[in-house]
């Protein structure tokens, strides 16, 4: 894929016009590529992220569908086994569960239960995560569901340009992916590495979006904001903390993640799901399997609260902020000196 | 012979006393909606009825207002207003009796209102300070659902169950005609019919699911033809005719507590405003079909008819704008203080007794609080506990 798509047109400068651009170049170059979901069409996506696109391809190619996750998704597995590539839109994190019998059953496994006969090329999009002030079933964080099950990729971009580059990639890929967006930076015009290159990022790598030696923190999403401002916090307590974005949370990026912990010698896990059960407790078991001679204090998690996702007026008492960003950090090195 | 002997046959030759159920009788909706005011059906209908629909629709327009209001304010996170469509939530809360359960969606605010719920606890979901802000059983009101058609088998269950008990409750299930694509709404139907449960299911159907109109939704007839395929009545009502719902929906929470099993009940209707606050309609429909239905609105219908058969003049109308003009400013009033929360809520019902881990957790949050209050004693937070 080249990136010349993206330099036609003006550069996107948020999230969500960024994924409408990777969008509407994937449809562009591959005919085989198809949106469907819930008020896809005319309204352009409750978020409008796929603004224009049925103008521009036609409601064959831009499908508002019935009102039914498990049939959006379970048609969507008919057309990928056909060769189309499906990318569809589930309207939010808590309205897909509907879909999961056939996320799980059939999308994931699909490869596998037919000795690689029949693959799954297609991208499930989904708008998770909180922070946006939603009322019930609007801000849950889903990844650890999605990371457990065998056979799915799950990405998540932090930035504007990663927000193209993955979605280029997982629309390219061949097996499926669940696609989080995270909905609190649709339209945040932040580019944490405005000097990167606008390549597309692989699935499957991390990326490093700020150089340190005290402790790294790791994180993806939502909460890379939260590191980065908590790393420049940091500074005037004299640490200086190293930020690995994931980008990718299957596959996993050991070898990122390792690489920095082994030299920085202290790991902070930092994201909005639950802790227990979460994304952080895979990711500390694997450092300190792989890191446990370079740690100089446990591995650390800031999470979300064990608790179902909040009513928005104390949902600033549950994400995980900066502070307590710091605070772990703080442990860290208190646990270092005793 | 079992089946898997019958070559190219799925299922076991029907011996020759089998024939295809035809009980209940006709169970094919009519053709047109069903529609009361303005017929002469309409003139054996009960005065008192009419004026008490009267009053609530009214209440119920004013009350749609203020809570659109009260999202420009930024007192409401959202709210889908339910204005054009008055006459199925005030039809749906008055067709019940006291012991019978209401199942409403994020949009019937206004159906739990008419069954006497607190208009402010009715707002707690929208306002954001709790998800549910009463008592489910102290009002046999479930909570405002939001993932769409989720609350259909829990009707059906909750009616099952009631039946098991030997109690004589009835539960009415409502749902968007963009809900009835969900698989929910086709398990909770069929459930219903099979175990012959005392549940109504009420489609609101206003047209749209949020930009999606009926014609990609359905190609059904009509949404009230699918209770046939399920073994269940299927009545198709004018929902703009407060009558005429009232009416439909009596009879089948009638036919329910008597045995009958459930009824599908569509009434067709509109919804005026957009989604929500949050919603473009231009995007998807016309001014020109908006106008079109203002032209047959719920609370005009009612006045016509109420004021043709001089059950209702000027003076009785200004009495019902007053009392609904009550109603609005208390609800300001009360919407316009902040709620006092507790954080520390955040821990106090995940589980009937609390974790270790959520123990802890929840220390931690105590801390930060209490830190927070020594840096900024004044701040509301320091007083939240
Ligand atoms: C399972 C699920 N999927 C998607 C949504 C998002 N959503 C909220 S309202 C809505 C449209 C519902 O339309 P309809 O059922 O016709 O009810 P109406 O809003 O018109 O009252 C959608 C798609 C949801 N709440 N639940």
């Amino acid at each position: 894929m080249t990136t010349a798509a993206v330099r036609a047109g003006a550069r996107p400068s948020s999230m969500a016009q960024a994924l409408n651009r990777a969008l509407r170049d994937a449809m562009a170059e591959d005919p085989s590529v198809h949106v469907l979901g819930e008020d896809v069409g005319a309204l352009g996506g409750v978020f409008r992220v796929t603004d224009g696109l049925v103008k521009e391809f036609g409601e064959d190619r831009c499908t508002d569908t019935p009102l039914a996750e498990a049939g959006i998704l379970g048609t969507a597995v008919g057309m990928a086994m056909y060769g189309l590539r499906p990318v569809v839109e589930m309207q939010f994190d808590a309205f897909a569960y509907p879909s999961f019998e056939q996320l799980i059953s059939h999308v994931a496994r699909m490869r596998n239960r037919t000795r690689g006969a029949v693959s799954m090329p297609l991208t499930v999009r989904v708008p998770y995560g909180g922070g946006i002030g939603g009322v019930e079933h609007h801000s849950d964080s889903s990844e650890a569901y999605y990371m457990a099950t065998p056979g799915l990729h799950v990405v998540t971009p932090a930035t504007v340009a990663d927000a193209y580059g993955l979605l280029r990639a997982a629309i390219a890929s061949d097996d499926p992916v669940v696609f989080l967006e995270p909905k609190r930076l649709y339209w945040s015009k932040t580019e944490w590495d405005p000097e990167a290159p606008e390549a597309v990022p692989a699935i499957g790598r991390a990326a490093v979006r700020r150089r340190g030696t005290s402790a790294t923190l790791i994180t993806y999403g939502p909460s890379l904001p939260v590191c980065m401002e908590a790393a420049e916090a940091a500074v005037a307590e004299g640490w200086d903390l190293e930020v690995v974005d994931l980008r990718s949370l299957v596959p996993f990026d050991e070898e990122t993640v390792c690489t920095s912990v082994r030299r920085t010698g202290r790991a902070v896990i930092v994201h909005e799901s639950t802790g227990f059960g979460g994304p952080g407790g895979e990711i500390a078991a694997r450092i300190t399997e792989r890191c446990f001679h370079h740690l100089e204090a446990p591995v650390l998690r800031v999470a979300g609260f064990d608790i179902p996702y909040p009513p928005p007026m104390l949902e600033r008492h549950h994400l995980p902020g900066v502070d307590r960003v710091l605070d772990a950090v703080a442990r860290l090195q208190w646990e270092a000196e005793s | 012979m079992t089946v898997l002997e019958q070559p190219g046959s799925y299922r076991p030759t029907p011996p020759p006393a089998w024939r295809p159920r035809t009980d209940p009788a006709p169970l094919l909706p009519d053709a047109e909606p069903y529609r009361v005011l303005g017929t002469e059906a309409a003139d054996g209908l009960d005065a008192g009825l009419l004026l008490r629909l009267y009053g609530h629709l009214v209440r119920g327009r004013r009350y749609n207002a203020q809570a659109t209001a009260l999202t420009r304010q930024g007192r409401l996170a959202v709210y889908p207003s339910s204005t054009g469509q008055e006459a199925c939530e005030v039809a749906a809360a008055l067709a019940l009796q006291e012991q019978d359960w209401l199942f409403p969606s994020y949009r019937d605010t206004l159906a739990a209102v008419a069954r006497g719920l607190d208009p402010v606890q009715a707002l707690t979901l929208l306002r954001g300070d709790w998800h549910t802000g009463y008592d489910p059983h102290e009002h046999r009101i479930a909570p405002l659902c939001t993932p769409l058609a989720t609350q259909l088998p829990h009707a059906v269950g909750l009616a099952h169950a009631a039946r098991l008990k030997g109690d004589d409750v009835v539960a009415l299930a409502m749902v968007g005609d963009g809900g009835t694509s969900e698989g929910d709404f086709h398990e909770a139907l069929n459930f219903a019919a099979v175990w012959r449960a005392p549940v109504v299911f009420l489609v609101q159907n206003n047209g749209f699911a949020i930009s999606v109109p009926l014609a990609k939704q359905t190609a059904a007839p009509s949404l009230a033809h699918k209770a046939v395929g399920y073994g269940m009545p299927g009545r198709l009502v004018d929902g703009n005719d407060a009558a005429a719902v009232h009416e439909v929906l009596t009879d089948a929470v009638r036919r329910a507590r008597e045995g009958g099993g459930p009824t599908l009940v569509e009434a067709v209707t509109y919804r005026m405003d957009a989604h929500t606050n949050a919603d473009d309609a231009t995007r998807y429909r016309s001014d020109a079909e908006v106008e079109t239905w203002r032209g047959h609105d719920p609370v005009a219908l009612l006045e016509q008819e109420l004021t043709a058969r001089k059950l209702l003049d000027e003076a009785g109308m200004a009495a019902e704008r007053e009392a609904a003009e009550r109603m609005a400013a208390d609800l300001r009033e009360r919407m316009n203080q902040d709620p006092v929360l507790d954080p520390m809520d955040l821990f106090t019902h995940v589980y009937a007794e609390q974790t270790a881990q959520l123990r802890e957790q929840a220390g931690l949050l105590r801390a930060e609080l209490d830190a927070a209050a020594e840096a900024a004693p004044d701040s509301p937070e320091g007083t939240q506990r």
